[in-house]
């Protein structure tokens, strides 16, 4: 990042493209609400008035269609795997997956029993794992910086070739 | 169904059905519950809930394994009220086993149990709102439910699922200071009430959106099993805490706010008045609590014989465990009566003939939560 001092132009700041996107992208993490389980009154209590998800930029959104970031917040079983895939088939590029608490990382409690999907991860690409059981809002919060630092870390992706 | 609604058919214009599925990703659906409704322009001719995005193998697990390791497990079906269900099966198993609980530790029980409800019914008061649109409401309640969850995790170390509750008693005693902080909670709450009264109770579209909305008669309440403020809100006086008392809501006098109409805002008003009433009960245990031990003696090796049925009221109507034991350290079945599946069955009754938005307000107004429908 460069200042340019110009006598006609001044107050020009020169930075990669790259980070300019980067920095876009990080800013206004707009969420799917998508409340699966305990974990998600946790996610409400982060959006809520003592924590405020809105400092971050990040907005709560009920299509999948508006929003970057999907927070999975609760157990996946065999019924609403295909949902959660179909959800996040529909949200548009660039999107990220953040998985709330241990059900949505292997199991949780409920890991290896009928019915349930061993980490949402089997069943789309997650970006950020929050443990806890249910994670506080503060580690919540964490888990978003941290996404935040790898969103600013990507380069631009070549074509179509965007996100394996 | 067809011959029910009276089709809005002139001349020249066909109209006809049209499906909607509602879920399982709907703000409004409170977690993931999945309405097919079948609409005839904006009036609901039909709505049927689909259950079991959320199913945990809850009973099967309660099979698996050791009576104790179960505990954390119950937390996780109503989410919301976490301590009434904890409280369920923690009596369930202290019934079959005659466990005497020491009186400090039922004290502890009865007010962590009142505060839940006050938790409880604050959630539910910003949500309901939120899903009539009013989202101040929803953070008004927060500030409010964020001060009681400090307490709840002073005592118990977590913020909404505790694992608290032991057979025989509490796991650790309340810390110190525990009724001065409670005491001044309640203060402010009290005046907060009064502040969420003003509001959104005489609000003109609120009172537009929930009167005369997803009416539920007392008789069909009744049939149906509902319990809790859906059903006193039909004008039904029915708690289990009055008419079949455990802990200690015998010795305390309390009103149990009954409704008229069974809509929507009869179920609001109920459960803001329970508030009150819960408000109340938690002074009278903090004052009346004794000191002493908050473990009661407790078998080394656990053998569960025969079989017991324990209800309680929780946050959101008659919760019930039914325990069979045959000798062995683990449950062979485990039973649980849900109200929040037995509510889901009256949405058909409640959204028919309405208008979509309505059902919105009605799946609302019974506070439902999926961890304890599908378990």
């Amino acid at each position: 990042m460069g200042l340019i001092d110009h006598e006609e132009l001044p107050g020009i700041v020169t930075l990669p493209l790259r980070r300019l996107v980067n920095w876009s992208r990080k800013s206004s993490l707009w969420y799917l609400l998508f409340g699966i389980a305990c974990c998600a009154i946790e996610m409400m209590a982060t959006g809520a008035s003592r924590y405020d998800f809105d400092r971050f930029g990040m907005i709560f959104r009920a299509s999948p269609r508006q929003s970057d970031l999907m927070i999975v917040p609760g157990t996946i079983n065999e019924k609403i795997a295909d949902r959660v895939k179909v959800l996040y088939d529909q949200m548009a590029e660039p999107r990220w997956v953040l998985a709330m608490g241990g059900c949505a990382i292997n199991g949780g409690p409920y890991h290896g029993e009928y019915n349930i999907v061993d980490g949402v991860d089997r069943v789309v690409p997650v970006d950020v794992y929050v443990p806890g059981c249910p994670p506080r809002p503060e580690a919540l919060l964490h888990g978003v910086l941290k996404l935040q630092e790898k969103i600013a870390r990507e380069g631009i992706p070549q074509k179509s070739a965007a996100r394996a | 169904m067809q011959e029910m609604v009276a089709r809005t058919e002139s001349p020249g214009i066909r109209s006809e059905e049209l499906f909607v599925n509602m879920g399982p990703q709907h703000p409004s659906t409170h977690g993931v519950l999945r309405v097919l409704t079948r609409l005839d322009g904006e009036k609901v001719i039909d709505a049927q809930a689909d259950i079991g995005y959320l199913h945990r193998c809850f009973e099967k697990i309660a099979e698996k394994r050791q009576l104790f390791q179960v505990i954390p497990y119950t937390d996780r079906t109503d989410y919301l009220a976490a301590i009434h269900d904890e409280l369920v099966y923690v009596m369930a198993v202290e019934k079959l086993l005659e466990i005497e609980v020491p009186e400090r530790a039922q004290y502890i029980r009865f007010i962590m149990s009142e505060l839940q409800r006050i938790a409880s019914h604050l959630l539910w008061f910003g949500t309901f709102a939120m899903d009539l649109g009013a989202t101040t409401a929803f953070l008004y309640a927060w500030r409010e439910r964020e001060r009681l969850l400090d307490i709840f995790e002073a005592v118990t170390g977590a913020r909404m699922l505790y694992n608290y509750l032991r057979f025989g008693g509490v796991r650790n005693d309340v810390f110190d200071g525990f009724e001065s902080t409670v005491e001044r909670y309640l203060k402010d709450f009290e005046k907060r009430l009064e502040d969420y009264h003003e509001l959104v109770t005489g609000n003109r579209i609120f009172e537009k959106r929930t009167q005369g909305v997803g009416v539920i008669t007392a008789e069909e309440a009744i049939a149906y099993g509902a319990s809790g403020p859906v059903l006193r809100a039909s004008g039904v006086k029915y708690d289990v805490r009055k008419n079949d008392p455990y802990l200690l809501y015998d010795r305390y006098d309390f009103e149990v706010p009954v409704g008229q109409n069974g809509d929507c805002y009869d179920r609001y008003m109920v459960r803001m008045q329970e508030m009150v009433e819960s408000a109340k009960l938690v002074r009278h245990g903090l004052a009346d609590m004794p000191s002493g031990d908050v473990m009661g003696k407790v078998p080394r090796r656990i053998k569960l014989e025969g079989d017991t049925y324990a209800r309680i009221e929780s946050a959101r109507g008659e919760v019930a465990c039914y325990l069979v034991g045959d000798g062995s350290d683990r449950a062979y079945r485990l039973k649980w009566r849900s109200p929040c599946f037995v509510h889901l069955q009256l949405l058909n009754i409640m959204a028919r003939g309405g208008l979509i938005a309505d059902l919105v307000a009605s799946i609302g107004s019974i506070d439902i939560v999926m961890g304890e429908v599908d378990r």
